[in-house]
């Protein structure tokens, strides 16, 4: 039966991948990722799951052996973080571009130099044009279940993409927190079995892998892979609706918190959100209409839902844990800006930068972003499209 | 029990490496990759690193192979013909599969030696039952000949060039199969098409053993090595003769030279045909054969110690 645990992120997803029971596991340590290989390798090395470990010399090869083990014809899942997720970049396209639905958990951390191991998203935000899927995760029951739908979204034969599943390193993959394991038997049933599709060990009908495609060829195989990450949301949805039935929580392609009468609202990913809840329920008490929306498919992008979600209110700010350089704006901002350049009516936005290499998101850096967005609604001036918040002035 | 190579049955064989592929004319590497094909009893998975193998034996919509093939990056070949064989095991073991399957993996100098150096060892380590083959031309033909660890000394690449200041490469070749065998795998052997039967006994072999083997074969390239179109064969039975490219193999350990030649040429004569040793030649240069000889003698002494040394320990046993 379900039971109410204590978990960290790091468990939840590891548990998550002992019901999903892949074939190949390809790996390499790397902060804070590097526990859900500690215990995912325990559960294979006592005979919990049927997986070959593969414990390769670099995140690199850990992810060339994914791609070879996925185009073998089988599961396969791994996790990584940080630099080992930049060392991977180059592999990810070709795990897209191949079409290999591998699952992996990404612990999100800050990117080197300075080195830094506290979270942000700077990892997997460089990954988002890989041509993955991508979900965040708010806490560990939200990694766990992601994970769980992860494999059914990836492996759909309408899909057949590799999916990554973010938590916030550390705050979410360290922190212990209450939550709902699911019964085994239930688990198990909802991920099913592995489906091959054109395994290169079906000797029989030998197919080839990653041939070369020259100019008159190139295009079509991009516009066939943007037309399948057109059909992600239909299917992500259709999961959800499967994984409710089973385990009574609901999840979409993003989550609202008290949008629909808002007229002022926050859009932030992962582990802020939870804190953000708070501090919205608190503003909400004193008559102020405030909202959140907190992306959970960013890979494919939901533009339209979510510009429906957002264009009524008045003064939105979106808060990037990860930064474009170069007096541009974070990665969510331009997302969220994009997805409501369509709309006739649409708030005044702007851009906020927080929790950097594992900076603390303190409620008080969300409540002044909601009294700057006050009193954008109510006619003020905006002074800064886009800002760091929680950041030491002087220093700069 | 090794089945032994013979000329009659080796021609009834089908081509698991089917022709109209783009390979250069007159280049050496097709010619490696059908004697290792044939060579295998098995049904085979192969992986290629990027290179001119890899872009001239599969562009779309049209594919080289009659086995299955992976293509994955330049540095990864290792890597991933290691998944592939990890998926193998593990629906092995899981009673999905029954089909008794070898893994080889195919990678230029550069991609080997040089960029997916790393890879190759981490799956060396870790046992992977697979075979990797190198076809050495010396240096990055598919770029447009630039240098790499695996040029020769004194040999001019693009990024090599012959100048005022420059007489070539100025490095000695980085030697790989050495390399290879000092990882303590079950098997590592030098060949060269020009030594077919030796060539294609030692794939047979490798692809009998269980775990990691390494073949690094000399693979002659016409347009790298500024020479004729139609002497691939003749420079890679110079190169053994020369002691330039000993064919040996060292199994469990042991090293044996597999064909020593009966009379060791002087290197010149495998420097001589090729256009990017021809400054090497000129007056002021003499300085430059020398060293290369020199280097070539002491590599072919040391082996010939290493054999024995073998050879008296067996006895000793």
């Amino acid at each position: 039966m379900a039971k109410l645990i204590a978990s960290t992120g790091n468990e939840a997803v590891a548990n998550a991948m002992r019901l999903a029971n892949p074939d190949v596991c390809s790996a390499y340590p790397i902060t804070p990722a590097t526990e859900i290989m500690h215990n995912f390798a325990s559960y294979a090395a006592n005979g919990e799951v049927t997986t070959e470990m593969l414990l390769a010399e670099s995140e690199h090869s850990a992810m060339s052996a994914c791609i070879g083990a996925a185009a073998a014809g089988g599961r396969v899942v791994t996790a990584t973080s940080s630099q080992g997720l930049a060392l991977m970049w180059e592999t990810l396209f070709i795990a897209s571009g191949m079409r290999l639905p591998i699952v992996i958990a990404v612990c999100n951390r800050a990117l080197s130099a300075p080195v830094n191991i506290g979270c942000d998203h700077s990892d997997s935000m460089g990954t988002r044009d890989c041509g993955w899927i991508q979900l965040y995760s708010e806490n560990s029951q939200e990694a766990f279940d992601n994970m769980l739908q992860a494999f059914r979204i990836a492996e759909h034969t309408d899909v057949r993409l590799p999916i990554m599943v973010c938590l916030d390193g550390f705050i979410t993959s360290h922190s212990i927190e209450s939550m709902h394991w699911m019964d085994d038997a239930a688990a198990r049933a909802f991920v099913g079995d592995y489906q091959q599709v054109n395994p290169l060990l079906d000797i029989g009908h030998p197919v080839s892998y990653g041939q070369l495609a020259l100019s008159d060829m190139y295009m079509e195989y991009r516009k066939a892979h943007e037309q399948v990450m057109a059909k992600v949301p239909g299917i992500v949805r259709e999961v959800a609706g499967e994984f409710k039935r089973i385990s009574g929580r609901s999840y979409d392609l993003f989550e609202s918190y008290r949008l629909d009468d808002a007229e002022i609202g926050i859009v932030v990913m992962s582990s802020a959100a939870g804190t953000t809840k708070d501090i919205i329920d608190h503003y909400r008490e004193k008559g102020i209409k405030a909202g959140l929306l907190k992306p959970r498919l960013y890979r494919p992008f939901p533009y339209d839902e979510i510009a429906r979600a957002l264009q009524h209110l008045k003064a939105v700010a979106v808060l990037d844990r990860s930064d474009s350089f170069g007096s541009s704006f974070g990665p969510l901002y331009l997302d969220i800006c994009g997805a409501l350049s369509c709309s006739a009516q649409r708030p005044v936005l702007i851009n906020k930068i927080f929790g950097l290499g594992g900076r603390d998101y303190m409620p008080e850096q969300g409540e002044q972003v909601l009294d700057e967005l006050q009193n954008i609604a109510q006619g003020a001036p905006v002074r800064a499209a886009k800002e760091y918040i929680g950041v030491r002035e002087a220093a700069c | 029990m090794l089945t032994p190579l013979n000329l009659k049955d080796l021609s009834k064989q089908p081509e698991l490496f089917a022709p109209g592929h783009r390979m250069c004319t007159g280049c050496g590497a097709p010619i490696v990759v059908k004697m290792v094909m044939m060579a295998a009893q098995h049904p085979l998975v192969v992986a290629n690193a990027t290179g001119c193998l890899e872009v001239s034996t599969s562009i779309a919509e049209a594919t080289s192979w009659k086995t299955p093939w992976i293509h994955n990056a330049f540095e990864n070949a290792a890597a991933t013909i290691a998944g592939v064989e990890t998926m193998y095991r593990s629906l092995k073991k899981q009673g999905k599969i029954s089909d008794d399957i070898r893994f080889i993996a195919f990678g230029g100098d550069g991609g080997t030696a040089d960029i997916g150096f790393q890879s190759l060892s981490g799956a060396m380590e870790r046992g992977h039952d697979m075979t990797y083959i190198c076809y050495d031309n010396g240096a990055y033909m598919n770029t447009g000949i630039q240098r790499s660890s695996a040029t020769p000394f004194g040999a001019e690449t693009a990024t090599s060039p012959v100048g005022s200041e420059s007489r070539g490469k100025p490095q000695q070749r980085k030697d790989l199969t050495r390399i290879m065998a000092a990882h303590g795998i079950p098997y590592v052997a030098q060949a060269s098409p020009g030594h077919w039967q030796d060539l294609m006994k030692k794939v047979r072999k490798a692809l009998d053993i269980r775990g990691p083997k390494f073949i690094n074969i000399i693979a002659p390239c016409n347009r790298g090595w500024r020479t004729q179109t139609d002497d691939a064969i003749l420079l890679s039975r110079l190169a053994v003769e020369t002691c330039y490219w000993p064919l040996f193999e060292v199994e469990d350990g042991v090293t044996r030279i597999t064909s020593a030649p009966r009379e060791k040429k002087p290197l010149t004569e495998f420097l001589k045909p090729q256009g990017r040793f021809k400054h090497m030649f000129q007056p002021g240069n003499e300085w430059m054969l020398v060293e290369a000889q020199e280097h070539v003698d002491t590599c072919w002494e040391r082996l010939q110690r290493e054999q024995a040394m073998d050879v008296e320990q067996d006895k000793r046993k």
